[in-house]
């Protein structure tokens, strides 16, 4: 029995400029306990996927189709409910941690409260416990931070607290949206090694939302390749890496810089991401695909298994796209 | 932050005293005197008054004679219309009254505007947002010489429920419609600043934060959206309550309640030099004493503000 299981998702919002489709037919499912990565450059719809999961979708997006989480249906669950489901059940860390923390509330408040407002704990005990914490996401000196406020702290710090705040209710999947996409990258390799920890000494699932090949490849048992708001493909990670089945995969790893051959020039997907507002009925890499063919701009490949339980929706053949 | 408020209470001296001699100035340029009468008054009359008054003096003597009496005996000088009676006494008199009216109009202005406000951007693009936006706008447009006569006209006239002017000492009765009239606009002004700092707000990422910890919607806005959303309206109220406690010369005359909103208006027109001048200085330290406030909220609130 899987922990998460999305079926069918579909988001959209009302613009001005027309009805914008972020993400279009979903599916993907996670196990207690395991890791996923879902990859895509920005406007893939992979946040947005986050987002109507917890129900955090701006007034004017709506979601259709279902999100089943341990056992209930928690898609357009009503306010409350969800509430009871948020943090508590699934925590999320988010994108830009110097603007995701209340920058008038010291952090130590903003972190009880979670542990006050779930679990009835006093305020006492809130705060001992995300001292706790703090210390487990290994910033020092942790009581003495719980009095201060976010920006006293680094970018790498708020994220950890962000991640140390997360976790106060043992949740059972932990959402990471981006979560080094704002930091340097000596303190992206440390955070993505405290969220893989994390992961392992909470025994919490894990999704990882990012457009950073690198970060993937040691983080996470599977990867899920997203682009138009649908899925390109999935498997193991390993198995995404060293035989990408997809043109788009292939596309997204070409473009990764080397160090170790010479190159000329950045390689690129050359064109640009689909408009979401105008999707054809086709599949969305089609105009983009250097193996796109008549049926590529007429109908969407639907999502096949092949090898050890991957997946991939293209027309072209396995074998030629390489 | 103690020395901060005693820094920026020595820059007030300075201040109030470049607005004494300005004011001093434009006084003493305009044309007019205070002793001017239809008829006109004989020469030896007028000079017998000014030397009374001190008009006779050069103008760097009368300026001295006024600050010094103001820093040594705190006395404004004389009134030089109301023969007896000298600028404390009437300042006394009016100024009680606006500083009651003028206060519960702050109260009824930052509740009703500020929950208008809120409640609009909490409910942004409902019925209730379109409401609170036409109430405010209705508000903001109808100005209050309009809106007292016809406050008098429906509660004294036809509903007899209220005096329709007087003040009785400051009797409930009596303040009601001239806090209705005067805290009418500064609440839609309030309204229309706390619900776009909130829509603002809102929309931040923090906002996002509060609500995936699962937080009940009260909580997201009073704990974690309120006070990020108030401190563009404080800023606001630190003159308003200012403009509010010193009256205003439409609600004077017309509920004829005698505060110094009046006394302000009349003084210019009769050059009546002393009142002008105190009312102007009581005018200057209210809005320097009311800034270092909101400054001092802002810090209160505000803990990346650190004086």
């Amino acid at each position: 029995m899987a922990l998460l299981e999305v079926a069918d998702l579909r988001v959209s919002f009302d613009t001005p400029d027309g009805t914008v489709h972020a993400v279009n037919g979903m599916t993907l499912s996670l196990d207690a306990g395991q890791s996923l990565a879902i990859v895509g450059e920005s406007g893939s719809g992979k946040t947005q996927l986050a987002f109507a999961i917890l129900g955090l979708l701006a007034k004017n997006g709506q979601a259709t189709g279902s999100v089943h989480f341990d056992g209930q249906e928690i898609l357009n669950l009503p306010e409350p409910k969800l509430n009871k489901v948020r943090a508590n059940e699934i925590a999320m860390i988010f994108q830009d941690p110097m603007t995701s923390l209340n920058p008038y509330l010291r952090v130590g408040d903003q972190m009880a409260e979670v542990l006050m407002l779930h679990q009835g704990t006093s305020k006492r005990k809130a705060l001992d416990e995300s001292a706790k914490m703090l210390d487990a996401v290994r910033i020092p000196d942790a009581r003495s931070r719980l009095r201060m406020y976010p920006h006293e702290f680094s970018g790498g710090m708020r994220q950890r607290i962000m991640a140390a705040m997360a976790l106060l209710c043992r949740p059972k999947l932990l959402i990471a949206d981006e979560p080094t996409t704002a930091l340097d990258v000596t303190v992206q390799n440390q955070i993505m090694e405290l969220i893989a920890d994390i992961q392992r000494d909470f025994d919490t699932a894990l999704i990882l939302i990012t457009h950073d090949l690198a970060i993937v490849a040691g983080a996470c048992q599977r990867t899920l390749v997203m682009y138009g708001g649908q899925v390109m493909e999935m498997g193991t990670t390993d198995d995404v890496f060293e035989a990408p089945s997809h043109p788009y995969t292939l596309g997204l790893l070409n473009a990764v810089p080397r160090l170790d051959i010479p190159q000329e020039a950045l390689q690129t997907i050359p064109g640009d991401p689909p408009d979401l507002t105008r999707l054809s009925p086709g599949c969305p890499f089609s105009p983009r695909c250097a193996f796109a063919d008549g049926p590529c701009r007429e109908t969407m490949p639907p999502l096949e298994g092949f090898g050890q339980g991957r997946l991939r929706a293209c027309h072209a053949d396995r074998e030629t796209v390489t | 932050m103690l020395v901060f408020i005693i820094k920026r209470l020595l820059v007030a001296i300075p201040v109030l005293l470049i607005l004494v001699v300005g004011t001093f100035i434009l006084m003493y340029t305009a044309p007019g005197s205070p002793f001017a009468t239809e008829r006109g008054i004989p020469p030896a009359v007028l000079a017998n008054l000014e030397a009374q008054y001190g008009l006779d003096q050069p103008f760097v003597v009368q300026i001295w004679r006024y600050i010094t009496g103001i820093v040594t005996e705190f006395d404004f000088g004389p009134s030089f219309i109301y023969r007896d009676q000298n600028v404390n006494d009437l300042i006394g008199q009016g100024f009680p009254v606006t500083l009651t009216y003028g206060f519960w109009s702050f109260v009824v202005a930052v509740i009703i505007g500020g929950a208008l406000g809120i409640l609009a951007a909490v409910k942004h693009n409902t019925w209730l947002d379109y409401l609170a936006v036409g109430i405010s706008i209705g508000a903001q447009v109808l100005p209050n010489f309009v809106l007292a006569p016809i406050l008098v006209l429906v509660f004294t006239l036809w509903l007899g429920w209220l005096p329709g002017g007087g003040w009785q000492g400051g009797q409930w009765q009596y303040i009601i419609l001239p806090v209705i009239a005067l805290s009418t606009s500064f609440m839609a002004s309030i309204a229309r600043i706390s619900r776009a700092s909130m829509l603002e707000v809102l929309t931040s990422n923090f906002i996002r934060t509060a609500r995936a910890k699962g937080l009940p919607m009260h909580r997201v806005i009073f704990r974690h959206a309120l006070k990020p959303a108030l401190l563009p309206v404080i800023s606001y109220l630190g003159p308003a309550f200012v403009g509010m406690i010193t009256g205003s010369v439409v609600i004077d005359i017309y509920f004829s309640t005698g505060g110094i909103g009046q006394f302000f208006v009349a003084s210019a027109l009769n050059r009546d030099y002393g009142v002008m001048m105190g009312i102007t200085v009581l005018l200057g330290t209210l809005t320097i004493l009311f800034n270092l406030l909101v400054d001092i909220l802002y810090a209160w609130i505000d803990p990346k503000i650190r004086y």
